[in-house]
């Protein structure tokens, strides 16, 4: 913030306002947080700032904090899974960003959507679905102990946390790093080949550099995400972790105590401090080059030993990081799978279970979250060019409210949007909390995050002199930004909209507070209902399995229509 | 859209229920906050909606304490009828805090208590409509691989044969498991009590945030044996999972519950839920393979398969156990507070303790050594030491600070952080002594 105060202070008059117009979108968004994510969520955790009993402001709680064992070495270990998570999500991004963007590589689009497909895991069926692969006694490990009489903790403790966190949220990288290689400019590898660069140290020194905006989108995103999951860590049964320890005390019944919200105020912090620093490590530098259309890097064609080496290092990483739901689809085929590698035996039934019941399912999940999505990437975009192109006062501040959605728990924006909406009331008697529009929001809210880290890494690539010329050429700022920002960003801009819809099609964490009846229930409110009985278990997993299907078809298409975009515009030139 | 139509939909039937108010016949949308499963809510919402024509029960599944948290904070504006669920201490929450409606059932053929426990809360403010025990349920095929025997009681499960193959789900997470470890700790006392769960508890494999976490990891072999309610168990069994259960000596049997919410939309409606959970018809639908829960009704367990518990019948099913929910009731916070505090952040601490003491003792059973054992004994009293005795766990300082009572006094945190490096030093203590005893032995 002072950064970027000094300078402008420093001026003869600083320019507070851009545009009407800027400051118009600005507040209007303002108005927005406020009410859908600041006001809900302070309803809930100002507990954390009262003094038992009086009810007098305090930060005694904060205090209990650093002086309880368990919180700090729960700090210290989501510290700890955040960062190695990024590290190997990084080994498992890096090399499918790279082969499918910057070589001729047949079935790329094929491998960023399959790549893409672990951020969808539904909610406890996929949990089950790697425990039977993966797990102490999955299939994995039974088949390693019996031909070899050992066995591989890949799902236990922290550094089982940092495997599977790893394999679900890798896409986060791999999503927003190929957007930004697409659009690097390519004359700048070119003039680095004149100068004699080439291979390794031509993407070491030119292209990643260039594509960091996008590598860091991807990567501050997993670490906050990781940072702020409780799922998995619960799933694994690894409690001493910072969000898991907040939604244990913020669940249980009974309990009045102030450090669930305390511990979520930390995780609100400390991710607002991890965007902040991710934003820092890009400042005072340009990413932005002019040529657009070109149709990003030079794709280079492969020899055939390095042909089949890229394929091998992609079906490996594919094979690893989709056995889950692998998983998942044989066990939506399974009669019974209990400690045994395979199942016991095949059958269709459980399809046949949730035929029926799945049509109303899907098509709100659909709605919801494809409005979620519409919502986000407005917001990404609008606040993404209000920080960076506009001089507007207080303008971090959207960004960083809106990041801190991430690190609100799904529990604590569900009470938080009860106790605000509940006892507004609609012409008729019903409160504002039941209409299904509600969902949305709350979804929109919690994933906005993603959709404006995209759309932030789009913009950062972005020469401002396109702009300039557009202007100089007499059209004004809406024009400029309809006819020549927008287009540009098009790629992250789909990126965002793929992160927010697929992670919103499977959410449940707040979706479980908010849902008021069957007929308004997504999908994940579905896969819930059935996961909670065995006899569910087989039905909820073929739920799982249309979940997975649809978000991915729905993916796949936004990704066609990226490449034959970027095909179009390419061949105009 | 359809919100709109629903509500036109249920105030026309509003409309028609105040002109046929003469035949107080029950009808238009019911609807029931529960954490029940699709298997349990399916086959009661096709049977209430037969014998209530022109009824429609609405099912929202929620977690227990989602639902709990949730009829609190829609109470401003409430549009929910009832609420079912298993635990009876979410239901003592929600009537503490004026969300129950008072009802007289009027249902026949339904005793005062089932075992040593009350069927219906004495103030009316909810009602038993089915039983279910405690128990320990575990994968066969998982057994016969690890070698391990089958168990007949809770002490079983602490013999070093079952190190790191038990799971349980957290007290402080799951209504059930809180009143399992209670029943140990009425039925064995404070002390002996808390010395058996946590000697169990250095075998635990894994301690789950949900209650249906256990049986999950049991069906799928991930872990061994599992501390769960019976109709887990069953309803596992009749989804074809090769599992098996047994009620230990100590167990208490327990009803699941029904109640109507305060300023219910459709009291009517919701009156004849409850009195079709509790009619015959409605008691049969728990034989359901899915469902498998104990009708609370004797007379029901005539249509019963033959291998069907009967508590009514079987003396050793929740009699012997004097369980007192008042007793429960005062230090319910607490005891959850300690097991998380001393157990279930701790796991690794206590398993490493009694890893130690299993080893020692192997160790003895091979060469005695009279030290030794000395040592080991003292091992063993550290793990099981307890950083409050039963009058304080109960007494209105300690409770207090759990319950966010309004007096000022210790903070929850403050507590919870004494009783932690409580238990972490002793574990610690413990395993130094039993290896030093281990050493000697050799």
């Amino acid at each position: 913030m002072s950064a970027t105060l000094a300078p402008a202070a420093a001026r003869p008059a600083p320019r507070l306002f851009a545009s009407p117009g800027q400051a118009l979108a600005a507040a209007a968004i303002a108005l927005f947080l406020l009410l859908f994510l600041v006001w809900p969520v302070a309803t809930v955790i100002y507990v954390a700032f009262t003094e038992k009993g009086s009810g007098a402001f305090t930060l005694i709680n904060f205090v209990d904090f650093a002086r309880t064992d368990l919180f700090v070495r729960s700090f210290w270990n989501s510290v700890y899974v955040s960062a190695m998570s990024v590290v190997l999500a990084s080994v498992f991004a890096l090399p499918l960003a790279a082969i499918t963007t910057r070589f001729e590589f047949r079935g790329a689009a094929l491998v960023q959507t399959l790549g893409f497909i672990p951020l969808i895991m539904p909610p406890f069926v996929g949990a089950v679905a790697m425990q039977l692969f993966f797990g102490r006694n999955g299939s994995v490990n039974l088949l390693l102990d019996e031909g070899f009489g050992f066995k591989i903790p890949f799902m236990e403790g922290l550094n089982g946390v940092v495997f599977v966190q790893s394999v679900h949220y890798f896409p986060f990288i791999l999503v927003n790093l190929s957007a930004a290689l697409r659009n690097i400019d390519r004359s700048m590898e070119e003039a680095a080949q004149n100068l004699g660069s080439s291979g390794f140290r031509l993407f070491r020194r030119i292209v990643f550099p260039l594509a960091l905006p996008g590598y860091l989108a991807g990567a501050s995103l997993v670490f906050v995400k990781v940072f702020d999951d409780l799922a998995t860590p619960l799933l694994l049964n690894v409690k001493d972790m910072l969000a898991p320890q907040a939604y244990l005390r913020v669940t249980s019944i009974g309990i009045a105590d102030p450090m669930g919200y305390v511990i979520s105020v930390v995780l609100i912090v400390a991710s607002i401090l991890a965007m902040w620093a991710s934003a820092a490590a890009t400042r005072g530098r340009d990413y932005a080059t002019v040529q657009r259309g070109g149709g990003g890097l030079a794709r280079r064609r492969l020899r055939p030993w390095e042909s089949a080496a890229a394929y091998a290092v992609v079906g490996l990483i594919l094979a690893l990081v989709l056995a889950p739901h692998l998983g998942l689809l044989l066990l939506s085929f399974a009669t019974v799978w209990s400690f045994s590698p395979l199942p016991d035996a095949y059958t269709l039934a459980h399809y046949g279970r949730v035929f029926g019941a799945s049509a109303d399912y899907i098509k709100n999940t659909l709605i919801y979250a494809s409005l979620a999505g519409l919502i986000d990437v407005v917001l990404g975009a609008a606040i993404a060019y209000l920080v960076l192109r506009t001089r507007l006062v207080g303008r971090h501040w959207l960004d960083w409210a809106a990041s801190a959605a991430l690190a609100v728990p799904g529990v604590v924006l569900g009470i938080g949007y009860l106790r605000t909406f509940y006892g507004v009331q609609l012409p008729g008697g019903q409160p504002l909390a039941t209409l299904w529009i509600t969902i949305v929001l709350a979804l929109a809210i919690r994933r906005l995050p993603y959709a404006l880290r995209a759309c932030y890494a789009a913009l950062q690539q972005i020469s401002t002199s396109l702009e300039e010329a557009a202007e100089n050429l007499g059209a004004n700022k809406a024009r400029t930004v309809r006819r020549i920002v927008l287009p540009l960003m098009t790629g992250g801009i789909l990126a965002g909209f793929i992160s927010s819809f697929s992670t919103a099609a499977v959410e449940l964490s707040a979706t479980l507070m908010l849902v008021q009846s069957n007929s308004d229930a997504p999908l994940a409110y579905g896969l819930y209902v059935f996961m909670q009985s065995p006899a569910g278990r087989g039905p909820g997993a073929a739920l799982g399995v249309i979940a997975v299907v649809l978000v991915a078809a729905c993916a796949l298409l936004s990704h066609l229509v990226i490449e034959r975009g970027q095909k179009a515009r390419g061949a105009g030139h | 859209m359809f919100r709109r139509l629903a509500v036109l939909a249920t105030l026309a039937g509003a409309a028609l229920a105040g002109t046929a108010a003469l035949a107080q016949a029950p009808s238009g949308k019911v609807t029931v906050v529960t954490s029940f499963s699709k298997d349990v809510t399916d086959p009661f919402k096709a049977a209430f909606e037969k014998a209530y024509p022109g009824t429609r029960l609405e099912v929202q599944n929620r977690n227990t304490n989602a639902g709990v948290k949730f009829v609190e904070e829609t109470k401003g504006n409430n549009q929910t009828d009832l609420f079912w669920a298993s635990a009876p201490d979410a239901f003592e929450v929600l009537k503490g805090k004026g969300l129950l409606q008072k009802y007289q059932p009027k249902a026949t053929g339904i005793p005062e208590k089932i075992g040593a426990f009350p069927i219906n809360d004495p103030e009316g403010h909810y009602f038993g409509f089915a039983a279910s025990g405690y128990g320990i349920m575990w994968n066969t095929r998982y057994a016969q691989a690890n070698k391990l025997p089958e168990p007949k009681d809770w002490s079983d499960l602490a013999k070093p044969a079952y190190y790191d193959h038990v799971a349980i789900s957290a007290p402080s997470r799951s209504g059930t498991t809180h009143l399992t470890i209670e029943t140990i700790l009425q039925g064995e006392g404070w002390d002996k009590g808390w010395r058996t769960v946590k000697e169990m508890a250095g075998n635990f494999s894994q301690i789950t945030e949900r209650s249906f976490g256990v049986p999950e990891a049991v069906n799928s072999g991930q872990t061994g044996f599992g501390i769960v309610i019976d109709f887990f168990a069953f309803s596992s069994q009749a989804s074809g999972f090769p599992v098996k259960f047994v009620y230990p000596t100590v167990t208490t049997i327990v009803p699941a519950n029904v109640g109507i919410i305060a300023n219910a939309p459709n009291k009517a409606g919701a009156e004849a839920f409850v009195e079709f959970a509790l009619s015959p018809a409605g008691q049969e639908v728990l034989l359901e393979p899915s469902i498998r829960r104990l009708p609370i009704n004797p007379a029901v367990y005539a249509k019963a398969p033959a291998d069907y518990p009967n508590p009514f019948k079987d003396p050793s099913l929740g009699s012997r156990v004097k369980f007192d929910v008042n007793v429960s009731e005062k230090r319910t916070a607490v005891v959850d507070g300690l097991f998380d505090q001393l157990i279930t952040f701790q796991l690794d601490a206590i398993k490493g303790a009694t890893k130690a003491v299993h080893e020692a003792e192997a160790a003895l059973a091979k060469k005695d050594n009279p030290q030794a054992r000395a040592l080991v004994k003292e091992a063993r009293d550290l793990i099981a030491a307890m950083p409050v005795n039963e009058q304080q766990a109960a007494s209105p300082e300690t409770a207090g600070a759990f319950t966010g009572a309004k007096e000022k006094g210790a903070r929850q945190a403050e507590l919870e952080a004494q009783w932690a490096a409580f238990a972490k030093e002793r574990y610690a203590q413990a395993r130094a002594k039993a290896e030093e005893a281990a050493k000697l032995a050799r």
